[in-house]
């Protein structure tokens, strides 16, 4: 928060300043005093800001060619494919988009984990941060389902009976949802509204979520709190902007590949096949992003606790804040925290690996193996350990590591040695 | 406070705010019945099928409210089959005479109970079907024998018009 009043230099600026301080709020985002150590991991904010701006550009061309409707859907995308100019680039930017917009959201939220970012004063932030995640889910899980071809057809078959494993209502659920007996035109018409909904609502989140940020400022990489605003921070506008940019353009590079040169590598075949209702493909898999919790939902012999522990799996995330107990947030000074956060990092792509594989055999093992592990982590060893871990002692400001080199382990603990 | 009495303005509120929310009620349950399937979608309720053609030993597949509906017409083997099964063995008992009425014909809809995918014939553990999207095994019944579905395969509403033709629904 800039703690300075704002005051239009023109008068033009100062007459409408009065009466929308839209100006006001430019001036507190460029000035918006930002921790001087961010690293890179932090330009993944802007990156997401990028992915959700170019779903809903290119969302909304696509849905002036789209047709939604059983009959003519596949086909309208195969129009758009090799009729309409262009549409081509802008649907495998739309299909691909999905999947880079993951990519930063799951860089994004392991970031937060390193560092701490969801404890206090963030947990509203972090909470945000969740409900964007699911939302996503859901938006891409509908977006699949347009193109109307086998995966998409089967895709949401699986999905919305995960709803029939609820007692008692759970049929009755599945088939409001469907709006008939089995997913067809009703269902696809409604997912498209809600498909075209949902960004609309995200967007109205990350306003949200950005303004619960600018309350506390930003965490940053030693996870300390600012000391001094005029020595530990330097103003949005133009170094973390700068920053910020220059992430965007990498990541770009990498999006742009995808586009280009493997714009099918992250679908599959089968979706080029028009839906057919009596015939399951061989292989049912669901997108990349959403295979460690695929992984988890078949790895129960259960129906209604393995969707049950799919979807715990999630919403755990919401109550870290509270299941963590240590008070120290960047892992850099937590050296039993790092080695487990790392293990998380191993565990969650082994589930992904196995989401993919037959559930059977050693992949079955592997992925209850790795389910265990998930719950372990976030139930058992986080709450103990913030009580049980020695911390490694902190630095007295943002600037005071910087100033001596890396805020890394080593040079803590020189510093340590030093001071003894 | 526990001495106030009601006046005239405490029953306007009780009395506004019950109207408001019958009000909203009434308005919030056609939006959310709307989604129920229509009056179109039920009209599509019932299907003849000829099944003339069907040898001893084959499936078809037919297509009913959207769903896959397998006809089976089993050889003596798997009727003997299906029905020395015991009831204990199975997860969810049922014995095969309530199944197939008429044993050369086994009348099912052909999806998982797990998820909803729709197994493959003649496939899996118990010679009958496999589902593959999760991996459940159904005998020659259509019973689940083993993986994640909680129930056999169901039996839809059917009926022999004359001798080659079932009406489903
Ligand atoms: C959160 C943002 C969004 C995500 C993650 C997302 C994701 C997806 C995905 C994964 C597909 C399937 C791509 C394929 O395989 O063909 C898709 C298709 C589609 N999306 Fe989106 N989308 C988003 C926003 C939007 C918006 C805002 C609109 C409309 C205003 C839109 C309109 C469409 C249309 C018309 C299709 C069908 C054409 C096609 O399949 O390429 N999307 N979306
Ligand atoms: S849908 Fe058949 S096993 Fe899951």
């Amino acid at each position: 928060m800039s703690d300075h009043e704002y005051t239009p230099k023109s008068k033009v600026g100062k007459w409408f300043n009065d009466r929308l301080p839209l100006l006001t709020l430019a001036n507190h985002l460029t000035d918006y005093p930002t921790p001087k150590n961010l690293n890179y991991w932090w330009t993944f904010g802007g990156i997401l800001t990028f992915c959700l701006i170019t779903q809903i550009v290119t969302g909304l061309v696509l849905a002036m060619h789209y047709i939604a409707h059983a009959d003519m859907a596949f086909d309208s995308v195969e129009h758009i494919m090799r009729d309409v100019n262009y549409g081509w680039l802008i649907r495998y930017i739309h299909a691909n988009g999905a999947s880079m917009f993951f990519l930063a959201v799951y860089i994004h939220i392991f970031r937060s984990l390193f560092y701490g970012s969801y404890k206090s004063p963030r947990e509203i932030i972090w909470i945000i941060g969740i409900i964007i995640y699911l939302l996503m889910m859901a938006a891409a899980f509908m977006g699949y389902v347009l193109p109307w071809g086998q995966m998409s057809f089967w895709g949401a078959t699986v999905i919305t009976n995960l709803f029939s494993a609820i007692p008692l209502v759970g049929e009755g659920i599945v088939t409001w949802l469907w709006g008939g007996y089995s997913v067809d035109n009703p269902t696809l018409t409604r997912f498209f509204t809600l498909h075209y909904l949902i960004p609309f609502l995200i967007l109205g989140l990350v306003v949200l979520h950005i303004w619960a940020l600018h309350v506390p400022g930003n965490n940053n990489p030693v996870g300390i709190d600012i000391k001094k605003p005029s020595k530990d921070t330097v103003p949005f506008h133009p170094y973390i902007v700068i920053k910020d940019g220059f992430a965007l353009l990498m990541f770009m590079i990498v999006f742009a590949f995808f586009v280009f040169y493997t714009p099918n590598i992250l679908g599959h075949a089968d979706n080029y096949i028009e839906a057919n209702p009596l015939v399951t493909p061989a292989h049912i898999v669901p997108e990349w992003y959403l295979l460690p919790f695929y992984a988890i939902l078949r790895s129960v012999p259960d129906k209604l606790l393995g969707v049950v522990a799919m979807l715990s799996a999630i919403l755990i995330l919401a109550a870290l804040p509270w299941l963590d107990t240590s008070k120290i947030r960047s892992a850099v000074f937590r050296p039993l925290y790092k080695q487990f956060y790392w293990i998380l990092v191993a565990d969650v792509l082994i589930l992904g690996y196995v989401g993919a594989m037959p559930a059977e055999g050693l992949y079955l093992l592997i992925a209850r193996v790795a389910t265990a592990y998930y719950f372990l982590h976030f139930l058992v060893i986080l709450p103990v350990l913030g009580l049980k871990e020695k911390s490694l002692p902190l630095p007295l400001s943002i600037t005071e590591p910087i100033l001596g080199g890396s805020p890394n382990l080593s040079t803590a603990k020189n510093r340590e040695s030093l001071k003894n | 406070m526990s001495e106030k009495k009601t006046n005239r303005r405490d029953f306007l509120f009780t009395a506004t705010y019950a109207v408001g929310a019958v009000g909203a009620g009434a308005v919030i349950w056609p939006m959310i019945d709307q989604m129920n399937p229509d009056a179109s979608v039920k009209a599509l309720a019932s299907t003849e099928v000829d099944v003339s053609s069907v040898n001893p030993g084959k499936t078809i597949t037919v297509l009913w409210r959207g769903k896959p509906v397998f006809i089976r017409r089993r050889t003596e083997d798997e009727i003997a089959e299906a029905r020395s099964v015991k009831l204990e063995e199975l997860k969810h008992p049922e014995t095969d005479e309530d199944r197939a009425k008429n044993p050369e014909w086994l009348v099912m809809l052909g999806v998982c109970t797990h998820l909803g995918c729709v197994p493959l014939d003649q496939k899996g553990d118990y010679n009958g079907w496999f589902c593959p999207c999760h991996g459940s095994h159904y005998d020659i019944s259509g019973r689940i024998r083993k993986g994640p579905a909680p129930t056999n395969m169901e039996i839809p509403e059917y009926e022999f018009v004359d001798a080659n033709t079932i009406k489903i629904g």
